[in-house]
């Protein structure tokens, strides 16, 4: 098999979306953590559109942004661990959730939120955008689509554990099991597949990094997590 | 409805509902088009009904399901209706193709759509530099290549000539030509809107731009 190399950044979530299709399918990896605030050179030689993380590069070729590398992967090691269904209607359906997911990123707006007002306004925005999921992207099986992990549920995992640190740092509610009881099971259940469980950033560091980071955002330097 | 017909929740000058007419039309398969009549001001049931989260066309009704985002729509259609594929064969092929037609639909048309939409000569001057720019990588994305992926127009291309629809219009209200700044991208879209299944939907250009004044009264910039 060709060289499989993963460029992240710890803790991002966009990286651990591509880590945990790779582990899912049980495919080697060389991991590289790139610093982004100090960019490699070959880093940037292998997204100079984007200049962001995660790229994966197999056999010399980069692959970037985040659910067209998930693709990759999955068009690539089709036969372990399928993250997409065989039938069109419903690889629509989760491609039509991964890419809510991937453009909502609701995590992301109450993390830089500057100023009370800007935060409960973020607060009710993505609250609005879990409703939407709770209503009508989950269903009645464990995870999107059905009962394994899937290129929805991979998209949606910020939710899952990036979320909850995010509420503590900046005082808020927003993801509750008496409003969200799908959402919230799905998450639990997320967290608890083995593949996932073994490969989550320890949410003691991510506080420490996240409270680093947010002091960046008041300081108005406005960083980013790719 | 629960048959195998198709139909396209549409809205005539929409380039995004454009996108799945030529995918359609590339694999000759028939279908339905059903207009928006009023899509600004009053949406049909069926439209809100199909895509209750966005409540935009363009949206695909095949044996009774509806699938919504053009991008999603045209992956939909190659999965279907397999030939003549639209997608390159290799799973990187793909995945270029893929990325390209994120980055377009993340920043090529509200690019454009800022020049139109702009005040003042300085502000139409830095939407037109963005929009330039923009095409530019494109260009760089073509090559020497006939189409985006290679020698087959397909997936890459049903993407952007779509969009392509409105260029015509942002020329008019940037006041600048295509074929002046980027060549080989204006020799590009001449050869796809000659492609017969692009012909038979794209709109007249004139009528887009007589739709985007109309728009432009109905944001007050003109």
């Amino acid at each position: 098999m060709e060289e499989v190399k993963l460029f992240g950044h710890w803790p991002s979530p966009f990286s651990y979306k591509v880590i945990w299709a790779l582990k899912l399918k049980g495919i080697e990896y060389e991991y590289v953590h790139e610093d982004l605030w100090n960019k490699s050179a070959l880093f940037l030689q292998y997204n100079p559109v984007h200049k962001k993380i995660p790229v994966l590069v197999h056999g010399g070729k980069p692959i970037s942004e985040s659910i067209v590398i998930l693709e990759y992967i999955e068009e690539t090691w089709p036969e372990s661990h399928p993250l997409l269904p065989k039938n069109p209607y419903e690889r629509s359906v989760a491609r039509f959730w991964a890419k809510f997911a991937d453009e909502k990123c609701i995590d992301n707006k109450v993390f830089f939120s500057v100023g009370e007002e800007e935060l409960q306004k973020n607060v009710e925005e993505s609250k609005k955008l879990l409703k939407i999921v709770e209503e009508q992207g989950l269903g009645e099986t464990k995870f999107f689509g059905g009962n394994e992990v899937g290129l929805a549920d991979l998209a949606f995992g910020a939710i899952s554990h990036w979320l909850g640190v995010i509420e503590e740092i900046m005082g808020v509610k927003v993801l509750q099991s008496h409003t969200f009881p799908r959402l919230f099971a799905w998450a639990e259940n997320f967290k608890q597949d083995p593949i996932i469980k073994g490969n989550l950033p320890h949410r003691d560091e991510m506080l420490v990094y996240l409270k680093y980071l947010r002091e960046k955002v008041l300081a108005e330097q406005r960083p980013s997590l790719s | 409805m629960s048959t195998d017909k198709v139909i396209l929740l549409d809205f005539w000058v929409s380039p995004f509902s454009l996108r799945p007419k030529i995918a359609l039309a590339e694999k000759s398969v028939e279908f339905e088009i059903k207009e928006e009549a009023d899509l600004l001001g009053n949406k049909s049931d069926l439209l809100l009904q199909s895509n209750p989260i966005y409540g935009k066309v363009p949206v695909l009704i095949h044996k009774g399901k509806p699938i919504c985002e053009s991008t999603i729509i045209v992956s939909y259609i190659d999965e279907t209706w397999p030939t003549p594929a639209l997608l390159p064969p290799c799973a990187y092929g793909k995945s270029t193709a893929r990325f390209w037609a994120d980055y377009i639909d993340k920043k090529l048309f509200d690019a454009g759509s800022k020049i139109w939409m702009a005040k003042g000569e300085e502000a139409i001057k830095v939407a037109k530099k963005e929009f330039i720019e923009i095409l530019k990588v494109l260009e760089g994305v073509l090559g020497e290549k006939d189409y985006c992926s290679g020698e087959s127009f397909g997936f890459l291309d049903i993407i952007t000539i779509s969009l392509a629809s409105w260029f015509y219009a942002f020329e008019q209200y940037g006041d600048f030509k295509i074929e002046d700044e980027c060549p080989k991208f204006s020799a590009w879209m001449k050869r796809c809107f000659q492609r017969e299944s692009v012909a038979k939907f794209v709109p007249e250009p004139t009528k887009v731009y007589e739709f985007v004044g109309m728009l432009r009264k109905m944001y007050g910039i003109e």
